[in-house]
C-alpha cells in the first residue's frame, strides 16, 4: 500500500502512553455499533500499481480526437502556464481563505476573477463562483425570487440549456415556457407574477438572442432577466449589464478549464450593486490592515450559512477557487485581444464548417439565424453519421434526437479536420 | 494605495500567449451580427506577456499557506496531506480530454472509474446506492434531503415539515433545510455534548422528516446514542441523515448503515485527500439505502456484463448538476482508495491517535469541555481571558494555520483542532508548545499578533462598508 502517515511503532506507544490507554481499539471504546469486520476493497496497490490502472482504463475512453461536442463544455486551448499556477501547492493545498493574513494568494485572485467577470458582464458586483454555469442558473432562479419578493418562478424558452433547466427544477422552481421559434426566443408574452426571466446567447442551439428584448418584457412584467452567457462570447457580444440584464451567469469551463468529462468546472455569477445583498455565496472585497496596506478578505459575510444558517441567502459554502483562478490565469494570458481571437477563430471555422456542410446539401435548422460557433445541422441518420466520424477517428456532435446534430467548433479545428468531418458526413455517414 | 493587481503589470497590445492561425477565411462579426449584439468598449483586463504571468502568480501564491508549506489543523476540514499520484491520475490526458457528452461506449473508462467508487463508497458506509454528481458537502446535503422530500411528496405524505438541526451542526445544515422547504428546528445536547435523546423523543412527530446528524460531531465526540436516534426517528417515519464531514474518524470503525443511517454524504475533499484547492472544487457525493435509492440524481452507472451505462433512477429528484459531477475529484479520491484498500482502517486510527494526543498535552492548560475520548478533533477552549481569535492570530507567527474558531457555536471561544493522520509526533509536539508557550503570552502582545504573515490584521468592517469588489 501507499503510506502517507509518519507514525512508527514506538510513535503509537508512546502516544497511547499520554493518552493514558492501552491499544488504539481503546480509542474507539466509545464507539457503537462498532465496524467488526474488514472493509471489503480490493488490496491495496503501491502508487505505481495504482497509476498503471489510471493509464489502462484512461485508453479505454476515446481522446486525442478531433471533439465536435459542445452544449455546454467546449474543447478549447489550455495554455501550459494554467496548469502550471493551479498546481502551485500553496494554491492547490490551501483552504477556503478565513485567515486572510496568510491567505492574500487566494484572495486576490478571487479579486481578479471577480473583476474579470464584472469587466465581461458589465455588471458591478460578481460573487467568487458558484459550483458550476447549471447551479449559476439555479442560484440565480432562486435569487430573483428574494430580489422581486415573489414566489420562484421563472420564465425559459427551448434556448436555455436543457441540463440548466433540470437543475433549475430540481432546486423547486417553477418554470414556464416561454414560445421558442427559428432559434429564438419570443419574448413578447412574459406571464405575469414571474420573479426572472432567463434569456441564454449564444443560445442551447448556437443563436445568439436579442437580451434587450428578454430585459425589456422581464421589466415590464416586474420581474428580473438572467442573462446566460458564454464567457468567450463576451469578447465579442455586448456586455449583457449593457442590454438590461439584471443578473448574469455561465460556465466558466472555456476559460481555461479542460473537459475532464464534465468537471470541476466553475460558475460565475455577477450582479448590480444594489442587489449585492441577495448574491449567494463568497464575495471578496478589498480593505487595508492594521499598517494601512492594501488587502483582500471576504465580505459581506452576514448572507452566507455559517453566520445566518437557516436564514442564508443559500446553503453554498464555498466557490471553486481553484477553477475560477484557472480562469483568471486563462484570462491573463489572453488578454482582450486574445480573448476576441479565440472567439473570431472559433466564429470563422464555424460559419465555414456550416457553409461546406450546406454546399453539400444539408440544410442548417435555423439558416436565418445568427450563430457564433455552434449550429444545427439537419441530417438523414445523426446516430449512423457519429459512428462514421468515430470510425474516421472524430467525436460527432451532440444527437439531439429529432434529427439535429449540434455542431461545436472551437479554436481548436483546423481546416483539415473541418473538411474532414464534411467528407465523412456527405458520404452518408 | 497602490495595489499589486495584474492588470497594473501590462501595457496595451502585450499579449501573453499566441494562439495557431486561423486557417480558413475570415468571417466578420458585423455581417453575421446586428450591431446592438456587438461589443462597443474593449474589456479593462490585463495585457500581459507570459514571464509576468507566472511569476505574478507564482509570488502570489507565496501569500499563502497549504498543506504543502505548513501545518493546518482546521477543525471540521480535514487538510490531510494531498498525495501527487491524484493529481498525476486527473491529469491524465485520457481523462482530461473526455467530453461529458461523448457516448457511454467512448467513455468506458471514465464509467468503470465512476461506478468501482460508486462501490467503495457503498462498502465504507455499508449503504448500498451512490450518487457522485454533488459538487460540494454542502450540495451533498441539499441532494440528501431534497431526496428525503420527494419520498415523503410521492408517498403523498404532506405534512412533513420540519428537519431536526442538533445545535453543533455546521451552518450548512439549517440552511440545506431551508433551501428544501423544509423548517429547522433546533435540537440540544446532553451533558457529553451529544444529542439529547429525551429531547428528541420530545420534538419529534408526524411533522418530521429527518433529522441531520453529524457523527462524530463538531465537538469531536462520538454521538454514543446513535442507533437510539435512528430507531426513535425510524418509529415516526422519518429518516436519519448523516453529515459525513467527519468521516475520517469512522472509516473501517464504524459503518453509518449499521447505526441506522438512512442517507449521507461525503466529502471527497476532506476524507478521500482530494485538494481543497482554496475551497473548492471538491466533491460531495452521497450513499443511502434501497429505500431512497431511486430518489438519486439522474444519472448513476450501472454495470451489465461488462458494460458501463448512465441509467436514471426511477424517482430522480432530477440533476443537481450541469454534467455527471466532479470526475476530477472523483478520479483522485478512487486512486486514494485503491492505494489504501481495507488499510483505510489505518488512516481513522491515526487521525484519532492524533487529535487524543493533543487533547491529552493540552488539556490542564487549555479547558477541554468535553474531556474524555474524542475521535479525530478536539475543542478547547483559552486559559481564561484569553480570546480564541487572539491564540489563533498568535499561531500564525508560530507557523501555524490557526484551527477552526468560534465553532462549534455551543462552545464559547471554541478552538476546534483538526491534526489529522498525515502530521508526525515531532510536529504534533511543536505545535502543542506552540500552543502552550501562547497561552503564557500576554494579552497586549497577542493583540497585535500576526506580525511575520504576509499582512498584519485587517479592516474587515471596511470591506463591507465600503464595498469594492473589482478593480
Amino acid at each position: 500500500m501507499a503510506r502517507f502517515t509518519p507514525h512508527t511503532d514506538d510513535d503509537v506507544r508512546e502516544m497511547l502512553d499520554a493518552i493514558g490507554v492501552e491499544t488504539l481499539d481503546d480509542l474507539f471504546a466509545d464507539v457503537s455499533p462498532k465496524f467488526q469486520g474488514e472493509l471489503d476493497l480490493p488490496p491495496a496497490l503501491s502508487e505505481y500499481e495504482a497509476l498503471r490502472d489510471v493509464d489502462r482504463l484512461a485508453k479505454e475512453n476515446d481522446t486525442g480526437l478531433p471533439i465536435f461536442l459542445g452544449a455546454g463544455a467546449y474543447d478549447r486551448i489550455v495554455p501550459s502556464t494554467v496548469g502550471a499556477v493551479i498546481s502551485r501547492g500553496e494554491f492547490l493545498t490551501s483552504y477556503t481563505p478565513y485567515q486572510p493574513e496568510i491567505s492574500q494568494g487566494t484572495l486576490q485572485s478571487i479579486f481578479e476573477f471577480q473583476s474579470i467577470v464584472s469587466e465581461l458582464t458589465g455588471l458591478e458586483v460578481s460573487n467568487a463562483s458558484v459550483y458550476d454555469g447549471a447551479n449559476a442558473v439555479a442560484e440565480a432562479a432562486l435569487m430573483t425570487a428574494r430580489l422581486t419578493k415573489r414566489d420562484p418562478r421563472v420564465a425559459v424558452s427551448a434556448g436555455l440549456n436543457p441540463r440548466y433547466r433540470e437543475v433549475i427544477e430540481t432546486y423547486r422552481v417553477e418554470v414556464v415556457e416561454l414560445p421558442f421559434e427559428d432559434g429564438t426566443t419570443d419574448f413578447s408574452e412574459v406571464p405575469d407574477g414571474v420573479s426572472g426571466v432567463f434569456v441564454q446567447s449564444p443560445n442551447f442551439f448556437g443563436v445568439v438572442e436579442d437580451i434587450e428584448a428578454a430585459s425589456g418584457a422581464a421589466h415590464a412584467a416586474g420581474a428580473l432577466c438572467v442573462a446566460v452567457c458564454d464567457p468567450i462570447s463576451l469578447a465579442v457580444l455586448e456586455a449583457p449589464g449593457n442590454l438590461g440584464a439584471d443578473v448574469a451567469v455561465g460556465e466558466a469551463q472555456p476559460l481555461g478549464m479542460p473537459l475532464l468529462f464534465g468537471g470541476p468546472y466553475a460558475g460565475y455569477m455577477a450582479t448590480d450593486q444594489k442587489s449585492v445583498r441577495q448574491l449567494p455565496g463568497r464575495i471578496c472585497g478589498e480593505t487595508v490592515d492594521k499598517d494601512g496596506k492594501l488587502a483582500y478578505v471576504l465580505t459581506l459575510r452576514g448572507r452566507e450559512q455559517d453566520i445566518r444558517r437557516a436564514k442564508a441567502n443559500s446553503n453554498i459554502c464555498t466557490n471553486q477557487a481553484l477553477t475560477a483562478l484557472a480562469a483568471t490565469v486563462y484570462t491573463a494570458l489572453m488578454g482582450p485581444e486574445g480573448l476576441r481571437e479565440v472567439a473570431e477563430s472559433s466564429v470563422s471555422k464555424a460559419h465555414y464548417l456550416a457553409e461546406r456542410l450546406q454546399a453539400s446539401g444539408f440544410r442548417l435548422r435555423y439558416p436565418e439565424a445568427p450563430f457564433l460557433w455552434e449550429f444545427v445541422v439537419e441530417l438523414p441518420d445523426v446516430k449512423k453519421a457519429n459512428e462514421a466520424l468515430l470510425k474516421a477517428g472524430m467525436v460527432g456532435g451532440l444527437d439531439l434526437g429529432d434529427g439535429g446534430m449540434l455542431v461545436a467548433v472551437t479554436e481548436k479545428r483546423t481546416k483539415e479536420e473541418l473538411d474532414a468531418f464534411v467528407g465523412v458526413v456527405a458520404n452518408g455517414g | 494605495m497602490v495595489d499589486n493587481l495584474i492588470r497594473t503589470k501590462g501595457r496595451e497590445g502585450r499579449r501573453g500567449y499566441t494562439l495557431p492561425k486561423n486557417d480558413v477565411d475570415g468571417t466578420s462579426l458585423e455581417k453575421i451580427l446586428p450591431k446592438a449584439a456587438l461589443r462597443k468598449e474593449k474589456p479593462r483586463l490585463a495585457e500581459v506577456d507570459e514571464p509576468t504571468v507566472v511569476r505574478h502568480y507564482t509570488n502570489l501564491s507565496r501569500q499563502n499557506w497549504g498543506i504543502d508549506t505548513n501545518f493546518y489543523p482546521l477543525g471540521s476540514c480535514t487538510m490531510k496531506h494531498n498525495p501527487r499520484a491524484n493529481e498525476v491520475a486527473a491529469n491524465n490526458p485520457g481523462f482530461a480530454g473526455l467530453h461529458p457528452l461523448q457516448p457511454e461506449a467512448q467513455a468506458q473508462g471514465a464509467l468503470q472509474v465512476m461506478h468501482e467508487l460508486q462501490g467503495f463508497l457503498a462498502e465504507v458506509s455499508g449503504l448500498p446506492a451512490v450518487s457522485l454528481q454533488p459538487l460540494a458537502g454542502a450540495q451533498g446535503e441539499l441532494t440528501s434531503i431534497l431526496m428525503v422530500k420527494k419520498f415523503f411528496e410521492d408517498s403523498g405524505d404532506h405534512g412533513r415539515t420540519t428537519v431536526l438541526v442538533p445545535s453543533t451542526a455546521h451552518g450548512t445544515n439549517p440552511a440545506t433545510a431551508s433551501m428544501a422547504d423544509f423548517k429547522a428546528k433546533e435540537i440540544g445536547l446532553d451533558e457529553h455534548g451529544c444529542v439529547d435523546v429525551d429531547e428528541l423523543r420530545e420534538l419529534v412527530d408526524e411533522t418530521t422528516a429527518a433529522l441531520m446528524i453529524t457523527n462524530p460531531n463538531t465537538c469531536g465526540v462520538y454521538e454514543r446514542n446513535i442507533k437510539e436516534i435512528a430507531q426513535v426517528l425510524h418509529e415516526a417515519g422519518a429518516f436519519l441523515y448523516m453529515d459525513g464531514a467527519n468521516m475520517n474518524a469512522n472509516l473501517g470503525r464504524m459503518r453509518p448503515a449499521e447505526a441506522g443511517v438512512d442517507v449521507m454524504h461525503f466529502n471527497l475533499h476532506k476524507t478521500f485527500s482530494t485538494p481543497h484547492g482554496g475551497g473548492g472544487p471538491g466533491c460531495g457525493a452521497i450513499a443511502c439505502s434501497e429505500t431512497l435509492a431511486p430518489f438519486r440524481p439522474d444519472p448513476a452507472v450501472e454495470k451489465d456484463g461488462e458494460t458501463y451505462s448512465f441509467v436514471r433512477p426511477a424517482q430522480s429528484i432530477g440533476r443537481v448538476a450541469g454534467f455527471h459531477g466532479n470526475f476530477g475529484q472523483m478520479l483522485r479520491a478512487w486512486n486514494y482508495i485503491k492505494m489504501h484498500g481495507p488499510d483505510l482502517r489505518d488512516v481513522t486510527d491515526m487521525a484519532v491517535l492524533n487529535a487524543n494526543y493533543v487533547r491529552a498535552r493540552l488539556g490542564g492548560t487549555y479547558q477541554i469541555p468535553y474531556d474524555e475520548l474524542c475521535k479525530h478533533e478536539v475543542v478547547v477552549q483559552p486559559p481564561k481571558g484569553k480570546k480564541a481569535l487572539d491564540i489563533a492570530k498568535g499561531l500564525i507567527d508560530h507557523g501555524y494555520h490557526p484551527p477552526t474558531i468560534y465553532f462549534p457555536l455551543v462552545v464559547k471561544e471554541a478552538m476546534l483542532i483538526e491534526p489529522t493522520e498525515t502530521e508526525s509526533k515531532e510536529t504534533l509536539d511543536d505545535f502543542i508548545g506552540a500552543m502552550l508557550e501562547l497561552a503564557e503570552t500576554t494579552s497586549e502582545e497577542l493583540e497585535e499578533a500576526p506580525t511575520h504573515a504576509p499582512t498584519r490584521r485587517l479592516d474587515e468592517a471596511r470591506a463591507a462598508r465600503q464595498l469594492k469588489a473589482r478593480w
